[in-house]
């Protein structure tokens, strides 16, 4: 299956959706107003952990523009706690703190008031008496069984420990010729879009609805809303027509939506919290991986890896949720792209007096993947043989597919070594090689970076059961529903929102192919909860698998019911026709057809020429479990965890100046295999975008702390994402091994470039200081860690 | 992040902008560019009762060169100086530093009067200012005067402005030797990112390669923007090799006392700032040196 | 409390009056009063760029303006840069050609920092390019899809324009 046999999939389509983004026209949560809309700003902690004696809000009460004032105690015993998805039933969540405060920045109380700045005003009105206590702020103090809880009800702050061993990994490592060990860590930082989470929600006392819009990405958003809120998922309508100002996996909003939702139902009036960038940074519990990773491999004279040993420890902060499951996701890669034999993973979340974490693009799979590019490196390194030379003799061959790593996944389809070669190629290799021994004769370090990495897509609930064996769920699907009216216009309906992964155009695209209409002819709407189909959201690298393969499904059966009804017209077996073009035709004998919207017409109209049994009208629904899915892991935590594996090459030249530790990137190949391609330019998007993001998590980005818990870079101006002037210019090459599961052979590629970047440029930057006999296994590399490395003894 | 209520006047004058300030006794603030002060509003870290707004005083605004000086007002807009010819032959130092201040957008409504006011030390017009021993011209209730910029800025972030104050001036020196080189250098996380070292150079040299004049400083090492007086000194009628400028980076590097914060160590300020003097150095020679006898 | 005060300024050629607290920044006044909600808050600290508007035909963050000093001033918010028949202009239809955004939260901001860009320089180099988007923020594309669109639009607008008539 190549692009060459679509007609549409894989040709140059501009994106639909870009349209109304260049006007100024996109619909954004902060851009739909409703009359007598009330607005919230937060009270928040100062202390990373204290207990809450007295509050005092009259003064607030008092002020002008004010409408209520609401403070934990009262919500909480108003709603549920917020989901977990660990086994932790003494962490117990809730929007705003109850009786105890677990970070800075943690909502203590809400005011509602006529105007943001109203709000605000009053918010600073209200006086809070705090006792603060001793706060655990690095995950080595949470490990230590002597240190205060975060949460007393779970009674320690290890929120999770399992060691899962794959294979014989003691055996391997006592036979192995060598072995080696490092530690590496993977500082907190987060894919930070540039519009903060927003919500607003509306009560209808008669109806009894629930209406919610939300700048939201998140799997089973209406189900939490109504659990914490104690409805029925028939009374909560999320709105999924609202553009969403970027995710990348972090808009979870979760606590946002039960604070509004709850304070909607109690004023009577429609409420908003829009956050601004100090409450999104600081109190948002939007941060993302926080890990440290002592990895060990064990190899032979030749640098085959035949076992790893990989124990991570991730902070999740004083909030829990969904992020601790990241945990679970390197399982479905957790040998990266080589044919290591057996894999024992130590995964341990902790509780600190830290913002709370969320998902992150890759889901954990990007620091992950950082250590086992790491781990090929050092090997290749201390063996002193070539860094290509040793991917290549590890990587899985071609022919291996489908392959079977120890911890239960089966990865689908790949060619790691032509995509290799293509980015050895495409990078010039030789030449730039070259090229940094003449910049490291200018008096820069220099070093070539190379990654080769996968990107699982598709989802699955898999880790779900894996990480709380109490949740045995299995199902995971997505959903697509097309209707066509009786002038042939098709209209396809998705049950998710979009952060700019172009989900109309994927839809669009494959319902043309489908049904051989113009892209043009075919619109895209976004559901609501109710009317829609179940679904996941746009999270794992699964649209263009999940609901490309719903998509299809839904035409398919489109495709069956119109060709039923012009098989009737022309006297026909509906095998021996064919949609193209606009029309239903003989395949023999093209002259013989029949417009498709002659066909709609009939459907809609003449049910005295339909055939038997077939419903009026056209339409119909597609739910599709995720392929490979349906299992519970085994008792030994195997499963397989997602469908499909695109998979990247990325080679970076990087320079560091000595004098100032300021790293830059002068040259930046790609080559990546995602399966088939459904619209290059969204694909182009994601691999740059990610790359993007990659660079800033490498070089730049970090949320860090103080003694006392304060988080000190909690602003834009402390933050720093990179600019046009931080990411180079990036050449890219495709492969396509398609993927056999799929409806088009197409993978996933919506985590893209972040995969790989990290590792990438983490592998430039230890080639460029290896020349001094230097190393750097912590992220980001920032011009102040590289100075002192380099010149601190100085 | 919205700022807390303020009264708000647009100014005519500086009679005006004086007598307001004086009779809100520290509660006003000028506003002119406001890339610095609207941040600080909208965190409510600044909350003035009275913002003074001084953007449409004509006589606040101007580049002009004459007598051997560089006199830029106050309320100019760093983008009208970065794009000015005049000021670019004249002053190129400044030039050269202010192309580094933030993005396009902060310098088309930030000012070049703005920026001293603020006094950051890692900022750039403040450490040209040092370096070149720039004169401000400040105007009081009881009338105007000039204070060197070299005394100007006496603490972090602090000016020797009183709180009825309002910088109406800064005039740069004109150097008329024919053999003048200038560099200005900055490290920073990004482009446009505040400094966490800056060095300025400018010197002149004589038709024998002597160097007849030599103005040196750092920026964000020290509370304030310094003038290198002694390493200055030290380069005047020598013909400066190598071993000399690594001398003087060294000599510079030894009166400073950086301190640490969130972005950087004092340890890595130490480290970096002879380094970079050492480039500003440098660059700037081999620009006097291209100048034809 | 302060008082509130009249002002009067021009929106995309359009006069609007108003009655404001002068703490209301240009970029509220312009979504909640005005009702253009094209431009964008990202962060109202005045890093991220992308709530750029021109003033008076210079482009500059709105967070960091207060309403009330634009009084008599002319705004020109993205909504402003469409053409009158609802027509792509050569600058937005660039970016849809190329792709260059993907969550469109930027977009507003830098279709005006590229329309500044492209009246002042009609052939920009990439060093030119990065140094006009620089100070505006996209957290997905990458910058390479719209710099690709920003060398296309100038390409399309030196074609319609014959070099003589390039105001220099």
């Amino acid at each position: 299956m190549s692009a060459g046999s679509f007609r549409q999939i894989g040709r140059k389509q501009r994106v639909r959706e870009d349209r109304r983004f260049v006007s100024g026209d996109g619909r954004y949560v902060a851009d739909i107003i409703f009359p007598n809309l009330a607005h919230v700003a937060l009270v928040t902690s100062p202390h990373a952990c204290a207990r809450i004696l007295a509050v005092d809000d009259s003064a607030a009460l008092a002020a002008p523009g004010v409408v209520a004032v609401l403070w934990g105690d009262t919500l909480a015993a108003a709603t549920k706690p917020l989901a977990n998805s660990l086994d932790t039933p003494g962490v117990e969540c809730y929007p705003l703190a109850v009786g105890v405060v677990r970070y800075v920045g943690e909502w203590v109380a809400a005011v509602v008031a006529e105007t943001r700045q109203a709000a605000e005003d009053a918010a600073e009105l209200i006086a809070v008496d705090y006792e603060p206590q001793a706060a655990v702020l690095t995950a080595e103090t949470a490990l230590d069984p002597a240190s205060p809880p975060v949460h007393a009800g779970h009674g320690s702050n290890v929120l999770y420990n399992r060691t899962f061993v794959w294979g014989d990994v003691d055996a391997h490592f006592a036979e192995a010729a060598h072995q080696l060990g490092f530690r590496a860590v993977w500082r907190r930082n987060a894919t930070v879009p540039l519009e903060t989470f927003g919500v607003m929600a509306r009560w209808h006392a008669g109806d009894g609805l629930l209406d919610v819009w939300a700048s939201i990405q998140m799997p089973s958003y209406p189900e939490q809303i109504a659990g914490a809120l104690d409805l029925k998922t028939s009374a909560v309508r999320v709105h999924y027509d609202v553009d969403v100002g970027g995710s990348y996996g972090v808009k979870r909003g979760i606590k946002h939506t039960v604070l509004v939702g709850h304070l909607t139902r109690l004023l009577g009036r429609p409420v908003r919290l829009i956050e601004d960038r100090l409450e999104n940074l600081v109190g948002g519990d939007a941060h993302g991986p926080d890990r440290l990773f002592d990895v060990a491999v064990a190899y032979d004279d030749r640098g085959a890896i035949k076992s790893m040993r990989l124990r991570v420890v991730e902070d999740v902060g004083g909030h829990t949720g969904r992020a601790p499951l990241q945990l679970g996701k390197p399982v479905s890669a957790i040998v990266g792209p080589y044919r290591i034999a057996s894999v024992a993973y130590e995964a341990i979340a902790v509780s600190t007096n830290k913002t709370g974490q969320t998902a992150v693009r890759g889901f954990g799979q990007a620091p992950t993947n950082f250590v086992i590019e790491m781990a090929i490196d050092k090997v290749a390194r201390t063996l002193g043989l070539d860094r290509l030379a040793v991917r290549r003799r590890n990587f899985i061959p071609t022919e291996a597919f489908p392959y079977l790593i120890p911890s239960g996944s089966t990865y689908d389809s790949g060619d790691y070594h032509t995509v290799l070669d293509k980015a050895v190629a495409l990078a010039g290799y030789e030449a730039l090689e070259k090229k940094r021994d003449a910049l490291r004769a200018n008096g820069l370090l220099a070093g070539i970076g190379i990654a080769t990495c996968l990107e699982p897509g598709g989802g699955n609930s898999a880790f779900e059961p894996l990480l709380n064996p109490k949740n045995k769920t299995t199902t995971w699907p997505e959903s697509c529903r097309i209707s066509v009216g009786r002038d042939g216009a098709v209209s396809a309906f998705i049950t998710t929102s979009t952060a700019g992964q172009g989900h109309e155009t994927l839809v669009a695209t494959i319902v043309a192919e489908e049904l051989d209409l113009p892209f043009d002819a075919i619109r895209v709407v976004h559901s609501d909860s109710l009317s829609g189909l179940p679904g996941n959201s746009p999270v794992a690298s699964r649209m263009a698998i999940m609901l490309g393969g719903a998509a299809t499904g839904a035409a398919r059966k489109i495709r069956d019911q119109a060709l039923a009804i012009a098989g009737r017209q022309l006297d026909r077996e509906p095998t021996e026709l064919e949609l193209r073009d606009g029309f239903a035709q003989v395949k023999s004998a093209p002259a013989e057809r029949i417009a498709w919207t002659d066909i709609a017409f009939i459907a809609h109209r003449f049910d005295h020429l339909m055939p038997a049994e077939q419903e009026p009208g056209l339409q119909a629904s597609f739910v599709w479990q995720v392929p490979m899915g349906g299992a519970l892991p085994s008792a030994d935590g195997r499963v397989q965890m997602y469908p499909c594996y695109s998979f990247a090459a990325h080679i970076v030249l990087a320079t560091i100046d000595p004098d100032t530790g300021v790293v830059a990137l002068p040259d930046y190949a790609i080559a990546h295999d995602c399966g088939t391609v459904i619209n290059p330019d969204i694909v182009k998007g994601m691999v740059l975008g990610g790359t993007a993001h990659g660079i800033g998590a490498a070089l730049y980005e970090t949320f860090l702390y103080d003694e006392t818990g304060q988080l000190i870079t909690g602003s834009f101006a402390d933050y720093p994402m990179p600019s046009a002037h931080e990411v180079p210019d990036i050449k890219l090459v495709e492969h396509c091994t398609p993927s056999p599961h799929t409806s088009h052979g197409q993978k996933g590629v919506g985590e893209g470039g972040y995969l790989a970047a990290p590792a990438a440029i983490a592998s430039a930057v230890n080639a460029a200081l290896a020349v001094r006999g230097l190393e750097i296994l912590t992220l980001p590399m920032r011009p102040v860690d590289l100075e002192a490395l380099l010149n601190g003894n100085d | 992040m919205k700022a807390a209520p303020f009264d708000y006047v647009r100014a005519s004058d500086i009679d005006e902008v004086c007598r307001l300030l004086h009779d809100a006794d520290g509660e006003a603030q000028i506003i002119a560019g406001g890339q610095s002060l609207v941040p600080l509003m909208a965190a409510r870290m600044a909350r003035p009762a009275l913002l003074i707004d001084i953007n449409r005083i004509t006589a606040l605004s101007g580049i002009v060169v004459e007598d051997g000086h560089l006199r830029i007002g106050a309320c100019t807009r760093q983008r009208a100086v970065e794009q000015s010819a005049e000021a670019a032959n004249a002053c190129p130092l400044l030039t050269k530093a202010i192309g580094q201040i933030g993005h396009i957008q902060t310098r088309n409504r930030g000012t070049v009067g703005g920026s001293l006011c603020q006094a950051d030390p890692a900022s750039e017009i403040p450490l040209v200012a040092v370096t070149l021993g720039a004169t401000l011209t400040v105007q009081g209730p009881s009338g105007e005067r000039s204070l060197p910029a070299r005394e100007f800025f006496y603490a972090t972030m602090t000016t020797a402005m009183a709180s009825d104050d309002c910088l109406t001036a800064v005039t740069f020196p004109v150097w008329q030797d024919r053999r003048v080189g200038s560099s200005f250098h900055e490290v920073s996380v990004r482009r446009g990112d505040f400094a966490l070292v800056s060095a300025a150079a400018q010197l002149a040299l004589d038709d024998d390669g002597v160097c007849r004049r030599a103005v040196l400083g750092l920026g964000a090492v020290a509370p304030c923007p310094i003038f290198l007086e002694s390493a200055s000194k030290a380069l005047i009628g020598h013909t400066p090799t190598d071993d000399d400028i690594d001398r003087i980076a060294a000599m510079a590097v030894a009166q400073i006392e950086p301190d640490s914060d969130v972005h950087a160590s004092a340890d890595y300020r130490r480290r970096v700032a002879p380094k970079l003097l050492r480039r500003a150095l440098n660059d700037a020679l081999v620009e006097a040196r291209s100048k034809p006898s | 409390m302060s008082d509130r005060q009249d002002i009067t300024l021009t929106v995309n050629g359009v006069p609007v009056r108003d009655n404001i607290e002068p703490r209301t920044t240009l970029l509220d006044f312009l979504r909640d009063q005005v009702g253009l909600t094209g431009t964008h808050a990202g962060c109202e600290h005045g890093v991220c760029g992308v709530c750029a508007v021109l003033v008076d035909g210079t482009p500059m963050r709105s967070c960091l303006l207060f309403a009330v000093q634009l009084h008599g001033a002319a705004v020109t918010t993205v909504e402003g840069l469409n053409q009158a028949d609802g027509s792509l202009s050569p600058i937005q239809d660039a970016f849809c050609e190329t792709h260059g955004m993907q969550c469109g939260y930027c977009t507003p901001g830098m279709l005006i920092a590229v329309h500044d860009l492209l009246a002042h320089n009609p052939d920009p180099d990439d060093e030119a390019i990065r140094e006009a988007i620089g100070g505006t923020l996209c957290r997905c594309t990458g910058y390479g899809q719209i710099i690709e669109a920003v060398r296309l639009a100038a390409a399309r607008l030196r074609q319609a324009v014959p070099a003589e008539d390039i105001d220099q």
